[in-house]
């Protein structure tokens, strides 16, 4: 989906929040799929994804952002809160606005999406594999 | 069989991961020079990759573009090719492209380098994914995305719809 272009320029002056950060408590493997699953589908959608970056550098209130999409501001919330379950952006209420944030815990969602990109080249390399077999009959087992 | 070994460095946005198979480095370099083999491996299912230009020199480009089954959620990429040295050592630049195919403005790169070479009567691969930036990682990750993603999707298409309506 085509979004708007140069939209996105005007940072508005609310982003006065110091660093964020999450105690990273151990959670077990199951959990960690999960919140992996809910990642990879945060970031299936092109209108998802294009909140997160535009977020990132600076906070925009949910009807900032329902103004950028064809799409109403209900559709535009719930993709808010599909985000804000995969946690890759928060939200905030200043007075009447509910601002959203791209999650400042870089590092945090650095891990989890490297956890996603080893999935993504599992799955590859199986394919590779599969590739092989095919062309070669040689990689086997 | 293959083997896996996988380092992931959060801090620098690095992925070493390393695999062998049961077969010549020739074959191995083919999957990636090949661009019939390419996209046979490089999307997932239901997002099948075509290969349109594949200029495997120090200095080419490759593109693709990956599509889902109803021919919508179409991704396009494309590699700067930066060192070949064939069969055993290929660098691409994997270049951020705008929903219309143009380049964004090159804040995000990718860098793919893979290491071909013989491990006893196997062949390893040593892929090492470097990232500019976690938007880039999140892009490469929106577009390796499996076939359950699809489901997902259209529920979530559905769920849209019905709050519009």
């Amino acid at each position: 989906m085509a979004t708007g272009e140069t939209v996105g320029q005007r940072c508005p002056l609310t982003s006065s929040t110091g660093g964020v950060i999450y105690n990273h408590m151990v959670v077990d493997t199951r959990e960690r799929e999960k919140q992996t699953d809910r990642l990879f589908f945060a970031l299936s959608d092109t209108t998802r994804r294009d909140i997160v970056t535009r977020t990132l550098d600076c906070e925009r209130s949910v009807s900032e952002l329902g103004r950028l999409y064809p799409i109403s501001l209900t559709a535009v919330q719930k993709h808010v809160e599909v985000l804000v379950d995969a946690g890759l952006v928060s939200k905030h209420r200043s007075g009447r606005e509910q601002l959203v944030r791209g999650e400042v815990n870089q590092l945090g969602r650095a891990h989890e999406l490297l956890d996603g990109l080893e999935t993504v080249w599992r799955s590859r390399l199986e394919r590779m594999k599969d590739v092989l077999n095919e062309t070669t009959g040689k990689e086997s087992e | 069989m293959t083997v896996w070994n996988v380092d992931k460095n959060a801090e620098t946005t690095t992925m070493v991961i390393t695999a062998e198979f049961k077969t010549s480095i020739t074959n191995v370099w083919q999957l990636w020079a090949d661009p019939r083999l390419l996209e046979r491996w490089w999307g997932p299912p239901g997002f099948p990759a075509t290969f349109e230009h594949h200029d495997l020199t120090p200095g080419g480009t490759i593109t693709y573009f990956m599509s889902g089954p109803d021919g919508g959620d179409r991704f396009d990429g494309t590699w700067n090719v930066t060192e070949v040295d064939a069969p055993t050592r290929l660098v691409v630049e994997d270049a951020i492209v705008e929903d219309d195919g143009t380049p964004s403005d090159g804040n995000s790169m990718t860098r793919m380098e893979i290491d071909i070479e013989a491990a006893g009567d196997t062949t390893r691969m040593i892929l090492t994914t470097h990232f500019d930036s976690l938007e880039g990682m999140e892009q490469a990750i929106a577009m390796g995305v499996t076939e359950g993603m699809k489901a997902c999707m259209s529920q979530i298409d559905a769920l849209l719809a019905e709050v519009a309506a």
